[in-house]
């Protein structure tokens, strides 16, 4: 018993320290600078324009909050834990006595984090760029919002973790992820409002988790008049909960088995492999 | 004739100081056969280096004592444990040098090390203290002064050092090391060697090691096996195995001016009659008895030749 508490405690501070490292990297920085430049941007161009009298961009704010929530459950995950198989961290925490415990404990902690930090980057700026946030936000939006963010990571985190763990390295696990990523944000309704596309790709994005996020986040920051705007003109709390919960647990379901052959996988000359093929072709 | 299997060796230990006995070990993958029958013990505190040319099977063999791979026969038996079924309490009395070069590459080297000890910290014993204290491991490997460095910042000798002190940091009862020396200067090399005699010595750790740098593995082996093709081939401390193989001592003088070659089985006896047949005119005397290297060259070919004689048939 002791032992265990003593893994969970030590697994919350692995967590802080890479959180902290993560934070202070530059290569961290400059990635947020670029891809939430471009949000900022897009929001900015969107500000004067209005739909049903709401801003354009108090509409596509919560989507990208949504998307970003699913684009750390999912590609985060699986480059985290494709780097982190393939630089031997894992494999140190395999040759540690509850090391493996720990270290998913820290991986939990440090997604968790970093999608605050990210939803916290997102939404400060937008108080002042995005018009009519200030009037709508509120403390229990921020409260719900708690709610999306453990409800979306855990729908799309264990399929990161999945991805990661059978792709043979770290540049293909983030490949592998941001095309998908990339179509099911296309198609769900995150720039360009889905109720313009065809039947059949709104059919198809309804199934994703990516959707259902965006809708939960603009249901939490959009005006209730928005509403008119969605699929079937309301928000669809129940349903969006329903989803991402039939997500979680097939993920939770699911990855567990495969995270134990992955680990049970991964030995010293895989790892001695992935050394001789990066000194070899530099990736 | 080499003792190919120290069977008797391995018997005589007493049960309590065996630390690895291992019996009959198989691996192989499909029809790829990688270890086939190999037999080892490693008593407490003694340091046994594993030689052999790449694709042996020492990897494989040491990270089936790590628990790290499955086997497909025989029986392995680590600290009282078959390492299949080892626990996370057995875990905590082994230490591992992997072979691993970058994991951790931002963390400081202080805050590396200090956080894997209290990992080690719930299976401490009155009779063994967990985990060591990371101050003196890090002075001990010499890496005091880069405490403060990000791991990445660490030359790579130094950076193997590190791995050397995360292993140590649990004050293991077993030690394994794979090719713990690669990249290391004279100097640090020479260190490490006085960590592991100190480890050995003081602290009563047994020590498996791999390495291809047989001046190291005669520096620092109680015993030494070499693996060839998936089997031990020579087991036994440097000198007995050297005066088990050929047996034969270099002897090389100068005789008018000339430059002369003799292997001789019994040196002494062909000098004594050398120097009687010519009491004048031979200079520059040397004898040299088979090193490492010699030995391990002629087991190794004389492996490999039946090798290729049995796949002719």
């Amino acid at each position: 018993m002791n032992r265990q508490l003593s893994a969970l405690r030590l697994g919350l501070e692995r967590g802080f320290i890479e959180f902290k490292i993560l934070m202070r990297d530059p290569q961290t920085l400059i990635w947020m600078l670029i891809i939430f430049g471009i949000f900022f941007t897009v929001l900015w161009f969107q500000r004067g324009t209005e739909l049903n009298g709401v801003s354009l961009a108090l509409l596509t704010l919560p989507g990208l909050l949504g998307m970003q929530i699913a684009s750390s459950g999912f590609s985060d995950v699986a480059s985290g834990l494709a780097y982190d198989r393939e630089d031997g961290t894992l494999f140190r925490a395999k040759a540690t006595p509850r090391g493996m415990s720990a270290y998913f404990i820290a991986r939990v902690v440090i997604i968790f984090l970093t999608t605050l930090v990210y939803m916290i980057v997102l939404l400060l700026p937008s108080l002042i760029i995005v018009p009519g946030l200030v009037q709508t936000i509120s403390l229990g939006d921020a409260f719900t919002m708690f709610w999306l963010i453990i409800l979306g990571l855990l729908a799309t985190a264990p399929f990161g973790a999945i991805i990661g763990s059978i792709v043979k390295s770290s540049g293909s696990g983030w490949g592998l992820t941001l095309l998908p990523l990339a179509l099911l944000t296309a198609i769900s309704g995150i720039f360009y409002p889905i109720t313009a596309l065809a039947g059949w790709i709104q059919i198809t994005a309804q199934i994703f988790p990516v959707y259902w996020l965006g809708l939960g986040a603009r249901s939490i920051f959009s005006p209730e008049s928005a509403a008119a705007l969605e699929l079937t003109g309301s928000w669809r709390t129940t349903e969006t909960i329903l989803i991402l919960l039939a997500w979680s647990i097939a993920g939770l379901v699911v990855v567990p088995r495969v995270l134990r052959k992955m680990a049970r996988r991964t030995s010293g000359s895989d790892m001695q492999a992935a050394r001789e093929r990066m000194l070899k072709n530099g990736y | 004739m080499l003792c190919i299997l120290d069977v008797e060796g391995i018997d005589s230990m007493t049960k309590d100081q065996k630390v690895v006995e291992v019996k009959n070990l198989q691996m192989s993958y499909g029809d790829n056969v990688v270890l086939d029958g190999v037999n080892l013990a490693i008593r407490k505190g003694e340091i046994l280096v594993l030689l052999g040319p790449n694709g042996a099977g020492k990897t494989t063999t040491i990270e089936v004592l790590e628990g790290f791979r499955g086997r497909s026969g025989g029986s392995v038996n680590v600290l009282g444990v078959d390492p299949d079924e080892g626990n996370e309490e057995w875990r905590s009395r082994i230490g591992v040098v992997l072979q691993s070069w970058r994991d951790h590459a931002k963390w400081n080297v202080s805050t590396i090390l200090n956080h894997l000890g209290k990992y080690y910290l719930p299976y401490s014993t009155p009779e063994r203290k967990r985990p060591l204290d990371s101050d003196e491991l890090l002075n001990k490997v010499g890496l005091s002064a880069h405490a403060n460095k990000k791991v990445n910042e660490l030359s790579g000798g130094q950076r193997r050092r590190l791995d050397v002190a995360i292993g140590l940091i649990g004050n293991p009862e077993i030690l394994f090391l794979d090719e713990p020396t690669v990249g290391f200067d004279p100097k640090a090399r020479r260190e490490f060697h006085e960590i592991i005699h100190g480890l050995a010595d003081l602290e009563e750790t047994a020590i498996l090691l791999t390495t291809h740098d047989l001046d190291e593995a005669e520096r620092l082996a109680d015993r030494i096996i070499i693996l060839a093709g998936g089997k031990i081939v020579a087991n036994g401390s440097a000198d007995e195995l050297a005066r088990e193989t050929a047996g034969k001592t270099e002897i090389t003088w100068t005789q008018d001016g000339k430059r002369q070659v003799h292997a001789a089985s019994d040196a002494t006896n062909f000098i004594r009659k050398l120097l009687a047949q010519h009491t004048s005119g031979i200079s520059q005397l040397e004898i040299r008895s088979a090193s490492l290297e010699d030995t391990y060259m002629a087991i190794v070919q004389k492996h490999e030749s039946k090798q290729t004689r049995k796949e002719k048939k």
